[in-house]
This record gives C-alpha cells, structure tokens and sequence, in this order.
C-alpha cells in the first residue's frame, strides 16, 4: 500500500520534517537529517555574515536538490516581518512553500493567531503555499484552512519545551474536520511523543531541539524515524476497543 | 591624482565606504556573495538579482543581503 505524504501536490515518502537549527555545526545536523529520513527541512533566513567570508553555508552541506528547504519565518512577531522574510526567502531560489510562524509572546513562543491569519491570506493570494503553525484551537485551524493554508501545523507546546501534546482532544477535532496535511509542529520531546501525534491522525511531526539537543542527537533521530512509521502504521491498522474489564487471550475452552 | 568621492551606505547593518557610482554587483563581488544563495533587498525593495549590474549605489543606500541558515 503506497502512504504518501502529500503537500500541496507534492509527495513525500517520510512524514517527519526537521528543524536545522540548535545543532553544534552543520556536519552534525546533515547527518542528524540523514538518519531521520526526512525529505523536508526548515531552514531561517538570516542576514549573510560580510565580515567573515569563510563561515560555512548551510546549502553546502545539506543540497536544496535533494531535500527540500522549507523556509521558516522563525522570529517574526509581525505580519510584515513574515511577509518580507517570506518574500526573501523565494527571491533566493524560487521557494514557495513555506512555513509561516508569527509569534506573539517571547517567553511562550505562542503564536499570533491573529497576524498568522492575515499573513496566510496575503501570502495564499502571492501565490505561496503556507504550511502554518498555530495554535491548536479548531476554530483558527478551520479559517486557516479558509483563507488557503495548505497545512495545518499546531503546536503540541511551546517551541522548545519537550513537553509532548497537551491537548490531544483538540488534535483529533482538528483532525476530523480537515482533509489539510495535519503536522505536529513543536514541543515534542521523545520518541514516543511522534508515536502518539501519528496515532492521533496526524499527517506528520516536525522536530528540532528534541533531535539537536539529545544526549546523543543521530540515535534520537533514528528513533523519531522508526516512532512516525510506528504511529503511522498504528494508525492505519485500527486499533482495538478500549475496555473497562479484561478480556481473555487464551481460549477457556480445553482448559484441563 | 584624481580624487575619487566616497558614498556612505549600509550593507547588512553595518556602515561602508564605497566609490560613488559603484553597483550593486560590484559590492556582491567585492564582499565574495554567492548570488546564486542570496537574496538582495535595497532600502526595503527586493532586487531582481539579474539586474544588480545596472544598480548604482547612492549615498545611505541600505542594503540587506540575506541567506539559508540553520532554523526549526
């Protein structure tokens, strides 16, 4: 059975996406990326360094032809700021499917829901294909899905904190009310977190700290492969009922 | 000796002196940019990087140059 997933048109044989960031060099996070398995990455765009012409460049390690960049807006606490980076970021080599992030709060990293919306539109209408992350909140995710999101990315805590989904209730209505690629997007931190966001129905995860910050991130990385496969699986085999009393393995009948 | 006038700019935040009537490109080339990795923006207007050879530099022109760098 072919299981795809598919973005936009595109398709994708793994469903984790990684974040490049928070690794110690560019080598670590090239390999990191290998052993995921993922096909997508976010990348930030920055101001190139004109004093230090010898600062190695992340397209030099991991090739835009063989993994597909996706420019993040990671930093923007504004509407304009994601737009004009977003724009940016296709002047570079033609990117149009991006991930947009407008945040709203330092300390929790919450999105904006509010300029998250209003930059989806404007950038929908631009002809960019916005992967969004947000909040878990099945209205925002259903305007989103209005004004021409093709993903749907909310958050399962803040960026960062490894807390793992707090709110799987509202991952599952989200999940029931759109046909949207569905992608966890911050706050896991272990491999079973991937398990349970592919197991609620998500399409796929996306993960960073808790890949590039692990003890030992290429092990981590392996793991957060075989977890969204594990999940995945899971969720397509149909789990069983739960219930209150046990219910026997083993036949009573020939019991000596 | 012919003197040459200078133009003060900003490229990437940071002051610079450069000849007047120099292009853009030749401020790409000087500073070893890799065009092909970049993104150019002058005074907040993004520039079609093919024609960075016709852009000539005036006085507090800012510039931003920006590329791909390690993100979640």
């Amino acid at each position: 059975m072919s299981d795809y997933l598919k973005i936009s048109n595109k398709k994708f044989k793994s469903r984790l996406i990684v974040g490049t960031g928070k690794y110690r060099n560019f080598i670590e996070c090239a390999k990191a990326i290998k052993l995921s398995g993922a096909e997508i990455v976010t990348v930030a765009v920055r101001r190139v360094n004109i004093s230090d012409k010898k600062k190695p460049l992340l397209m030099d390690y991991v090739d835009p032809k063989k993994i597909t960049y996706l420019p993040n807006t990671a930093g923007c606490f504004s509407s304009s700021e994601a737009l004009r980076t977003l724009r940016l970021a296709r002047e570079i080599g033609g990117w149009k499917l991006v991930k947009l992030e407008v945040l709203g709060d330092k300390k929790t990293l919450y999105p904006d829901m509010i300029e998250t919306l209003n930059s989806t539109e404007v950038l929908s209408r631009e002809g960019f294909k916005v992967m969004v992350y947000c909040s878990d909140d099945p209205l925002m995710a259903k305007r989103l899905e209005n004004v021409g999101a093709v993903a749907i990315m909310p958050l399962a805590a803040p960026i960062g904190s490894g807390l793992g989904i707090q709110n799987k209730i509202n991952v599952q209505i989200i999940r029931s009310q759109t046909k949207l690629p569905l992608i966890i997007d911050a706050g896991l931190g272990q491999a079973s977190d991937a398990t349970t966001a592919m197991e609620l129905g998500c399409d796929g995860v996306l993960i960073n700290t808790a890949i590039a910050k692990a003890k030992y991130p290429f092990k981590m990385a392996e793991a957060m492969k075989h977890a969204v496969i594990a999940g995945r699986s899971s969720y397509l085999s149909g789990r069983i009922e739960k219930t209150t009393f046990a219910k026997a393995s083993s036949p009573s009948k020939g019991i000596i | 000796m012919k003197k040459i006038n200078k133009v003060k700019i900003k490229i990437n935040g940071k002051k610079c002196l450069i000849n007047q009537k120099m292009t853009l490109k030749k401020v790409i080339t000087k500073f070893k940019i890799p065009l092909d990795k970049v993104a150019i923006e002058l005074n907040e207007n993004i520039v079609d990087k093919r024609k960075i050879a016709k852009i000539n530099l005036r006085e507090n022109d800012k510039i931003e140059i920006v590329h791909f760098i390690g993100g979640g």
